[in-house]
């Protein structure tokens, strides 16, 4: 019997080179620290960063967090120490695990903040791409850079002009066409594009007829969004030639697949970490068996590989 | 420390007082790590309803054995109260900051006052075992005499104990906080501890700061991770906002910025 060969599980998305395609999404894995004993980080095929801005952030008023059927809202509010503390107290921890980091980054209040936060992590050899975090839901914006094709193209564009590190642009499925925004950021010449961030959600405490959250809204994940993140994945993937990075409700292997099928290059685990830390690595060891079985010798023969019909 | 997930048995799940939950799990290296205050977070179905770990605090440990107790209020608790023994539980733990028990004074010249209400006992009978050697006076409250959790534990491990229900049926009537008020006219304080309701909480921080005693408070709130990544259980401190999973679930009363 000949030995089957180990598949390849590498991706590449930009100059950005993984020895896997699992990654932990930003604001699910803190600083990875956080998760030092419970993983060996050491596996995963890049960690994302909490998301990072020019100034140091408070959050929202509590409760940021509650649970809703096969999923969670949040408003955590972007709580960070700004970008400063960011690099010179949490960096040094992720900069030694040997894992690609990808630090997320938000502007607060106008875009050009983006062009001092990429100024500061442009000559950090350590940080191996940037992921534009344009659609966070819990800002109290009216509008979302990533609600609008336009501001996504300037703010992409600017971005595109101030690094050559891979740049990933992390959209909002809260649009009414997710492929014109993908085209936008594609066209100001991003690397990659990160789908989906969380849902806007709101769930009310009946008893006392108050918003359970306390800055009223958020940010819907967990299970619950995934068949729309897989949708957004598979209309993004017919438009636009970039790398898709699928996040949404991914909590095992069968959902991971489903995102590969409809398009992605890369996933991110983001939910699931606060329920099995552990999900990302299982995810890791079921893809390379999946593929195994399937007779497949690396991930371009599973991304995008949905069939029209059943046969 | 360092948490670890685990698969634990379960070895006893018994309903006492009405609502109330007792679980005993095995577990050696929660066992061997655990400070009293400290908590696990636990997973109590293999589905994803309910989505997120369940956070208890560590009532005590003996050998390899973790014991919990719940109040059955939400699906995840009712869930959780049906689990038999032989039964496997995805469990975290031990985590957060627990109670400082370096800090009582050991002397015996002033009293540490243990307070509980409701449910607080839970991880106070596994910081009065700690504290044992300095005869801790527990105060206990509670709604009525049929939800007075405990007692025996706290009886056999030698504490002497004062009881007050808001209806009168055991012990002081009235607010477990009016009892610390009188009681602290009769003993010179050492280090106040306390767990229990958020407004009991904030009347026993009154009381410290009043009477200028230390004290450690246990908190509560919803989790998502419970290992300070998501910033989900955040509260506001004189020295800005903390995690109550990671940098508590005990902070000192005067940290806390309420």
């Amino acid at each position: 019997m000949v030995k089957k060969k180990k598949p390849n599980l590498n991706v590449k998305i930009g100059s950005l080179e993984l020895k896997n395609p699992v990654m932990v999404a930003s604001g699910t894995f803190g600083y990875a620290e956080e998760f030092k004993s419970l993983l060996d980080l050491k596996k995963l095929g890049a960690i994302v960063t909490k998301t990072i801005t020019v100034r140091p952030r408070q959050g929202n008023i509590a409760p940021r967090t509650c649970e809703t059927p096969a999923g969670m809202l949040n408003s955590i509010g972007l709580e960070n120490p700004g970008i400063n503390k960011f690099l010179q107290k949490k960096f040094s921890f992720l900069k030694k695990l040997g894992v690609p980091v990808v630090v997320s980054i938000a502007a607060e209040e106008t875009p050009d903040e983006f062009e001092v936060l990429i100024k500061q992590l442009e000559p950090v050899r350590e940080v191996s791409a940037i992921e534009l975090n344009i659609s966070c839901p819990n800002l109290q914006k009216k509008r979302l850079i990533s609600q609008d094709s336009q501001a996504t193209l300037e703010a992409v564009s600017a971005a595109r002009k101030l690094t050559d590190k891979c740049l990933i642009v992390k959209l909002s499925p809260n649009v009414t066409s997710i492929s014109e925004i993908a085209l936008a950021a594609e066209s100001a010449g991003a690397d990659a594009v990160s789908l989906i961030n969380t849902l806007g959600g709101m769930s009310i405490d009946v008893k006392k007829r108050v918003p359970k959250l306390g800055a009223w809204v958020g940010g819907l994940s967990g299970p619950a969004i995934r068949p729309v993140a897989v949708k957004m994945i598979w209309e993004a993937y017919n438009k636009i030639k970039i790398p898709i990075i699928g996040m949404g409700g991914i909590m095992d292997i069968d959902s991971a697949l489903e995102f590969f099928i409809a398009g992605a290059t890369a996933i991110s685990v983001g939910t699931a970490n606060f329920i099995n830390p552990q999900s990302s690595l299982q995810i890791i060891a079921e893809l390379q068996q999946y593929l195994m079985s399937n007779n497949m010798q690396n991930l371009n023969q599973l991304t995008g590989k949905l069939k029209a019909c059943k046969d | 420390m360092k948490a670890k997930q685990i698969k634990a048995r379960i070895i006893s799940n018994q309903r006492r007082n009405g609502n109330y939950g007792h679980l005993e799990f095995e577990s050696t290296v929660i066992a061997q790590q655990a400070q009293p205050g400290q908590f696990v977070n636990i997973k109590v179905n293999n589905t994803w309803d309910p989505l997120l770990r369940r956070p208890i605090s560590i009532h005590g440990v003996s050998g390899s054995k973790v014991k919990i107790i719940y109040e059955i209020i939400g699906k995840g608790t009712q869930i959780l109260s049906q689990r038999r023994p032989g039964e496997f539980l995805d469990i975290i733990g031990p985590l957060g900051h627990g109670f400082d028990c370096l800090r009582p004074d050991k002397s015996g010249q002033h009293k540490n006052i243990i307070v509980a209400g409701g449910m607080g006992v839970a991880p106070l009978v596994f910081l009065a075992e700690k504290l044992k050697l300095s005869k801790p006076l527990v105060l206990i409250g509670a709604a009525t005499k049929k939800q007075i959790l405990c007692l025996q534990e706290f009886k056999a491990l030698g504490c002497a104990i004062k009881i007050a229900t808001d209806d009168g049926s055991a012990g002081f009537k009235g607010r477990v906080t009016d009892l610390l008020n009188i009681v602290l006219g009769q003993v010179k304080p050492g280090s106040l501890f306390s767990c229990g309701p958020q407004p009991m909480l904030k009347a026993v921080a009154r009381i410290a700061c009043e009477n200028k005693i230390p004290a450690q408070l246990s908190l509560e709130a919803h989790m998502a991770c419970g290992v300070g990544a998501c910033l989900g259980c955040e509260i506001l401190t004189k020295t800005g906002y903390k995690s109550v999973c990671k940098d508590g679930p005990v902070f000192g009363s005067e940290e806390l910025a309420w």
